[in-house]
């Protein structure tokens, strides 16, 4: 094996202990950034030593050990009461894990500083990138380098970030533990906003030439698959992980070869990913479980499984949709889940019923600048033979898109409506 | 990025009953990967003596019941990784062997949406 390949053997182990390392070491020593630092100096070790000895038979414990070393070292030089009694549980903890070889193999106290660590890092104390920017990195274990260029951003930006959101979380004095009671709802709604804010991006790009990222989806599959492990008694954590499964499965059916956005009724249902949609289908049937009343992202997820389930486009049961989507709204009141309605109405009852509801929602004014109002309405208008306005729809559709591919896509319904428009009477 | 692992071996060579250790000790592994959102699908394969090989050639079917002959097959497990790379495809093998004491693994790319 040559010195690059056992470096990028190296750096694998690494991002795979790492959250967990950040998680263990972060309770002891109650502080993410020194957490972080002590952890990355438990690297610098391995890679200074593993190629020399040999790679530790379980490299994870060896990094563990290693780290909480460096913590106590550290504490010694701090010499404040707390910081001593924080000594004695580093000390308990390593005599722990040189006796029981396998305090390494079981995993359930790393997890719960896994749970509380993602819940601080989607602290409301926090703004929204700074969110999403310390869930990738301590929980996902993505560098800066690897955050900056998933979110098309500078690595100073990033690095910045995450500065700033250490010192906000200390001068705040977030308490490392997982919230109870009433505050535990909206904490864990932060925390599920995040993952999907994630998968969002990923799911549709609202930057870069890109329309899809999959390798975003990927990390908060991840991060869903995690917290469902870490918290599996939360409907909602079901819920989100499988809208996540559902929607991934038609990733490979969202780009058409000349990488265009392909609309859900246009795409080859044949290369969906049975084994997401299968995964999709068990995890909200666990949420199912769970609770009578679904939550937003179950309801989300399950006129998913409607869309999964049926085979073939024409298949879709629009009435299901329908009484979905006006649960939804009950649970979620969003103008983008009226108009998801509307769509959803005019399939089931026709576009003049679809129409009626789109029209209202333009009264309201409060999508004016979201382009698929404008896109769908001009589908509606098409489908209804009025083809001028329709053309005038899909134009300002174009303006507003803002993303490369989804504004070619509204480009082209321009030009496929314009000969229509042409010679409409 | 999603990888197939697998073990490969000659499934002719005897093999030692599993102990409860080893089942304890490849249940953690499996807990600690699936939580990791790492396993998104395993399964274990059957011998060669149970199934068929189905050829087609010259636009006539040959269908032969196995054992079939070659030197190694996949055999027992079988798993879908999800991982953002070959070398963490790589480790979590290595973890997965080290369960299983000794033996090959072998691990490769799944074509998917890039």
């Amino acid at each position: 094996m040559s010195a690059a390949d056992s470096t990028a053997a190296i750096d694998a182990v690494f991002r795979i202990e790492f959250p967990r390392l950040v998680a263990s070491l972060a309770r002891l020593v109650n502080d993410i950034g020194l957490a972080e630092e002590l952890a990355q100096d438990a690297l610098v070790d391995a890679l200074i030593q593993w190629p020399r000895d040999g790679t530790p038979r379980n490299p994870g414990a060896w990094l563990m050990t290693v780290a909480k070393r460096k913590a106590i070292d550290r504490i010694r030089r701090d010499r404040t009461f707390e910081a001593k009694q924080s000594l004695l549980v580093v000390d308990a903890e390593i005599d722990t894990d040189r006796a029981g070889f396998r305090d390494d193999l079981d995993q359930s106290p790393i997890e719960d500083d896994r749970l509380r660590l993602l819940f601080v890092a989607c602290h409301p104390v926090l703004s929204v990138p700074s969110r999403i920017t310390l869930a990738l990195r301590f929980l996902g274990g993505l560098n800066t380098t690897e955050i900056a260029r998933a979110f098309l951003q500078p690595e100073a930006t990033v690095a910045q970030r995450l500065v700033r959101a250490k010192k906000t979380i200390a001068d705040a004095g977030v308490p490392f533990e997982v919230p109870t009671g009433d505050d535990r709802d909206s904490r864990l709604a932060s925390v599920l906003e995040v993952i999907y804010l994630i998968f969002n991006e990923g799911y549709s790009a609202t930057a870069g030439d890109d329309w899809i990222r999959p390798d975003l989806c990927a990390e908060a599959l991840r991060l869903g698959r995690l917290l469902a492990a870490l918290s599996p008694d939360d409907p909602e954590v079901h819920g989100l992980l499988a809208l996540m499964e559902l929607q991934s499965s038609r990733l490979a059916a969202r780009v058409g070869p000349d990488r265009k956005p392909v609309l859900l009724l246009d795409q080859d249902r044949r290369v969906w990913d049975r084994l997401l949609i299968t995964r999709g289908l068990s995890s909200l049937d666990q949420a199912g479980q769970l609770t009578d009343a679904p939550g937003p992202y179950a309801l989300q997820a399950a006129i998913a499984s409607c869309h999964a389930r049926a085979v073939r486009a024409e298949h879709t049961d629009w009435d299901e949709l329908v009484r979905l989507y006006e649960l939804l709204a009950r649970a979620m009141p969003s103008p983008v889940v009226d108009l998801n309605r509307a769509v959803a109405v005019s399939m089931a009852s026709g576009p003049a019923a679809g129409l009626v509801l789109v029209d209202h929602l333009c009264d309201s004014n409060t999508l004016d600048q979201y382009h698929l109002l404008h896109s769908v309405r001009g589908d509606l208008l098409a489908k209804l033979g009025r083809h001028v306005e329709a053309r005038a729809e899909f134009e300002i559709a174009e303006s507003l898109a803002q993303n490369a591919a989804e504004r070619e896509l509204a480009a082209e319904r321009v030009r496929a409506i314009g000969h229509q428009a042409d010679n409409a009477p | 990025m999603r990888f197939f692992g697998y073990t490969l071996g000659d499934e002719s060579a005897p093999q030692p009953e599993p102990t409860p250790e080893f089942f304890e000790e490849m249940g953690k592994f499996m807990e600690e990967a699936t939580t990791a959102g790492v396993i998104v699908a395993t399964g274990g394969i059957a011998p060669t003596m149970m199934g068929a090989k189905i050829t087609l050639k010259d636009g006539a079917f040959t269908v032969v019941d196995g054992p079939f002959a070659e030197a190694k097959e996949l055999i027992g497990g079988w798993a879908l990784v999800e991982c953002r790379d070959l070398a963490e495809a790589i480790e979590w093998s290595k973890r997965f062997v080290g369960v299983l004491g000794e033996g090959e693994v072998r691990v490769r790319p799944v074509f998917g949406p890039e």
